[in-house]
């Protein structure tokens, strides 16, 4: 085999590449790079997780006491609609596409997404979500204070009458956003169904591209859905139509029909990949391959499937007929078979293998143990009276974060760790690490546990004040939240110092099996000098089998391998 | 080969054991974490609730366990950079792993149905009347009550707004404060006078969002005499979380002394927390906060309280 080097590539394809890999102005331009574009997707979306999480640590300040004290109600109302919206639309998100973006091409063994161009618009509408978000704050009348639902009629009200508002920028921020995320959506299905490298068939896919296909897959079909339904509320908010207005003859309740078609299933979308990151680390530090990694791989494309049909389970309350709250809570509880699945193969995979307690490791599997408590409320959510009493209150708030933060952060936390020696080509501080993870698995339980309580007394979401009754269990849950802002801080630390002064990291310094673990780290321009082609399915541990023709050694610690 | 059986059949017989007996112990707590069984509809609920929690536990203690121990006595040695053994899977245990939280995701599902269908808070759609007659007709199609009425059935009017609750009795008596007969069905008719609202009472374990141009009628049963709170659940702006209300369940006799010495008064403005919040704001000379929608007048009622609700914790 002859070795074709990048440099003829480049010819060939005429097109400079926007600076070589070592040069830290690429993040700033407008790069075709997939690995560029990931990681410009990590960093800014992580600068909205601190925006985002300054926000929340305001809110649990005003919310340490009982009464309205801190901030105005209107402040307050702002906040939790911007703390919701940066999360998902700034953070969650573009973190997720940041991190499949760098990881998919590199583990299909492509050379690039399908449409680096696209790609790169992709990611550049981001900022300018962000810049209206944030500029929301500086209009009359402030931010949207309709919550992240954005529910009509009170997204409708305007109490400043001027055309440009807080929820019109909201309105516009999103739809951009959804666009970016439907380009996205286009981009990854035809990456990942037709750049596969020779000899990867679907069942010699690793189970994070599996993942990531299922998750873009809701992608294609929901984000049509919001849009639209962002599209009519823009509408009814500036030119007068009556889609969502009652009080011209609209219904409210339709809004979120639309709303709620798209982003519950968006939960899978952000859930999934972590589902794959999972799949990727369990067998990387237990030392064994991947427990039914055939039934994991399809219970995502399950999970996908399933998740279009439980929308109305978030309208349990909303004047929904009895036989569609049967429906929907039948299709609801479904939806924890094949992430069961998924579950217990991943406790299969750690039983009875050779631990390796990496940072990355502790973060997935914690991750996994806040996902079972976020998956058992979720069931208990599912079951129509249990959510009659419970839905809007601090109950669902206690679950959605148990998912959001201690599944998906947790999660995005544990790829970051595991594919920091590949993408910046330095090792991580690991005592730093397990500060991080430390402090962030305290925070985690400190803050989100005691909602659980409030919610089932009857605190209602989105209250600025509440009774007295309620106030041991905030306080718990404020202190958590602050230890949850401290606990970014060992993680800051440990990423820019690593990446600038860390040891180098070897190619492999996991000796994980994997495409991107047969390259250098961090990979060429070009990922791969030639394209492999793989022979053996993805989790080979303890085979001592190579995993793509001409491999030197069946796990490469450092060199070039191809 | 059989001794090691016998002692793993032992070993997960034990953890089995326990993992049990702490899911009956959560089962026997979870009502504790409930506000009081105010309505007949709480017993049931809190039974189910208390149901599900055990199962919970179950799985998530039994995992928990599980990995805690992976993580104490399956590290590797500090040496040691080889591989676990190379099992790929099982077909047998993935089958069991499968079928048997499918199996306890219907059972959960019907007997959640069954809680629900006893509790008989009819699904709304039966009982939504839409103020524009083309939608909805097949709703007539519906037979319209199951429950057997053994007691006489009182109606209320419910009217939410931003941000206040206005109660109207028969014969046109209004009050802030909902007081309610006990022991009799309660049949609620819930208007909005402009955006979503959630009638939400913990302590009946009931909600209802409260929609614009719809009356949905709203059935229950409050069991237990006392002073209980009322909030809006669906969040409604500004002063979303000051729309509270009491109330009050009392006996038949008191209800009715109530009804009869509240129709003598003449209507009064009552304390309203968002109103008058919202006025003090603009006297304010420093700008705090953003521009909100006006609170609506304080309602003028036959009964008007003139502080603000004050029904005890829970």
């Amino acid at each position: 085999m002859t070795n074709a080097p990048t440099e003829a590539i480049d010819v060939a394809r005429q097109q400079p590449y926007p600076g070589a890999p070592d040069n830290w102005k690429r993040f700033f331009t407008f790069s075709t790079d997939h690995k560029v574009i990931g990681i410009q997707y990590i960093v800014t979306a992580f600068v909205f997780f601190l925006i985002g999480g300054l926000l929340s640590m305001i809110m649990r300040g005003e919310l340490v006491t009982p009464e309205a004290n801190l901030v105005d109600r209107t402040i307050y109302n702002a906040l939790f609609t911007m703390h919701g919206s940066i999360m998902l639309f700034l953070w969650t998100f573009p973190v997720l596409v940041g991190i499949s973006n760098y990881l998919v091409p590199l583990m299909i063994g492509a050379r690039d997404m399908a449409f680096p161009r696209l790609n790169a618009v992709s990611f550049w509408l981001i900022p300018v979500v962000g810049i209206l978000m944030l500029a929301s704050f500086l209009v009359p009348g402030g931010p949207s204070q309709s919550g992240w639902w954005a529910y009509p009629p009170v997204s409708l009200q305007n109490p400043t009458g001027n055309l440009i508002n807080g929820q019109v920028l909201w309105i516009l921020a999103i739809a951009i956003s959804g666009v970016s995320s439907i380009m996205g959506g286009v981009n990854f299905v035809t990456t990942i169904f037709r750049m596969r490298a020779p000899g990867m068939t679907w069942f010699r896919t690793p189970a994070f591209v599996w993942s990531v296909l299922a998750a873009q897959l809701i992608q294609l079909y929901g984000l049509p859905a919001l849009t639209a339904g962002a599209v009519m509320l823009l509408l009814d908010l500036t030119v007068g139509t009556s889609f969502f207005a009652p009080e011209r003859g609209g219904n409210p309740v339709l809004y979120q029909h639309f709303f709620w078609f798209y982003s519950h299933p968006a939960v899978y979308v952000m859930v999934l990949p972590v589902f794959g990151i999972f799949s990727e680390v369990f067998p990387v530090y237990a030392r064994k391959p991947l427990f039914g990694y055939r039934v994991v791989a399809v219970s995502s494309v399950l999970i996908t499937v399933v998740s279009a049909t439980v929308w109305v389970h978030h309208m349990f309350a909303s004047g929904t007929p009895g036989w569609m709250r049967m429906l929907f809570m039948f299709t609801t509880m479904l939806v924890a078979v094949p992430t069961g699945v998924k579950v217990f193969a991943w406790v299969a995979t750690i039983w009875g293998g050779k631990l390796r307690l990496n940072t990355a490791m502790l973060f997935a599997m914690g991750g996994l143990v806040n996902f079972v408590f976020a998956g058992i409320t979720g069931v208990m959510l599912g079951s129509v009276p249990i959510d009659i009493h419970v839905n809007n209150t601090y109950f669902v708030v206690a679950h959605f974060h148990y998912v959001i933060y201690g599944a998906i952060v947790f999660g995005i936390y544990a790829g970051l760790y595991h594919w920091f020696p590949k993408m910046t080509g330095r090792m991580y501080y690991e005592g730093l690490g397990k500060v991080h993870f430390a402090l962030t698995l305290a925070g985690t339980w400190l803050c989100f546990l005691p909602m659980h309580f409030s919610g089932l007394m009857g605190m209602p979401r989105r209250v600025s004040s509440y009774d007295p009754e309620f106030a041991l269990w905030n306080v718990l849950a404020s202190l958590g939240g602050f230890l949850l802002g401290m606990s970014t801080l060992p993680f800051i630390l440990n990423m820019v110092s690593s990446w600038i002064q860390g040891e180098k990291a070897p190619n492999n310094p996991w000796k994980a099996i994997g495409l991107e673990w047969l390259t250098t780290s961090p990979p060429p321009v070009e990922n791969f000098e030639e394209i492999p082609t793989v022979i053996s399915p993805p989790y080979g541990y303890g085979r001592n089998e190579p995993l793509i023709e001409n491999q030197s050694e069946a796990v490469p610690a450092d060199g070039v391998t191809t | 080969m059989r001794t090691i059986n016998i002692r793993a059949v032992l070993t997960i017989s034990l953890f089995v054991a326990f993992l049990t007996i702490a899911s009956f112990w959560v089962a026997g707590q979870a009502p504790s974490w409930l506000p009081p069984q105010a309505s007949a509809e709480s017993k049931l609920y809190d039974e189910l609730f208390s149901i599900l929690s055990g199962i919970g536990t179950f799985i998530l203690l039994g995992i928990t366990l599980v990995l805690l121990y992976a993580v104490l006595f399956q590290r590797a040695a500090k040496y040691d950079d080889g591989d676990g053994p190379s099992i790929e899977g099982n077909t047998a245990i993935e089958i069991i792993w499968t079928l048997v939280p499918l199996g306890l995701v219907i059972w959960i599902a019907t007997y959640s149905y069954q809680i629900y269908d006893t509790m008989a808070i009819r699904g709304p759609v039966e009982l939504v009347h839409l103020h524009n007659p083309i939608e909805m007709k097949s709703a007539l199609a519906v037979p319209l009550d199951e429950v057997k009425p053994q007691l006489p059935t009182e109606e209320i009017d419910v009217t939410a707004k931003q941000w206040a609750w206005v109660f109207r009795y028969p014969e046109n008596v209004t009050s802030t404060e909902l007081h309610l007969p006990v022991d009799h069905r309660i049949r609620l008719a819930l208007h909005s006078d402009d955006v979503l609202h959630g009638f939400y009472v913990p302590a009946f374990r009931l909600k209802q969002d409260v929609i614009p141009n719809k009356t949905i009628d709203f059935e229950f049963t409050p069991i237990r005499i006392g002073k209980y709170r009322l909030r809006d659940s669906l969040y409604s702006g500004t002063y979303f979380a000051a729309n509270q209300a009491d109330v009050v369940v009392e006996s038949a006799e008191d209800y009715d002394r109530w009804l009869a010495n509240a129709a003598k008064q003449t209507p009064t403005p009552a304390f309203n927390p968002a109103s008058a919040e919202y006025n003090r704001a603009s006297e304010k000379t420093l700008v705090r906060g953003w521009k909100s929608v006006p609170p609506a007048p304080p309602p003028v009622v036959n009964f008007a309280p003139k502080q603000e609700p004050s029904s005890p914790p829970a």
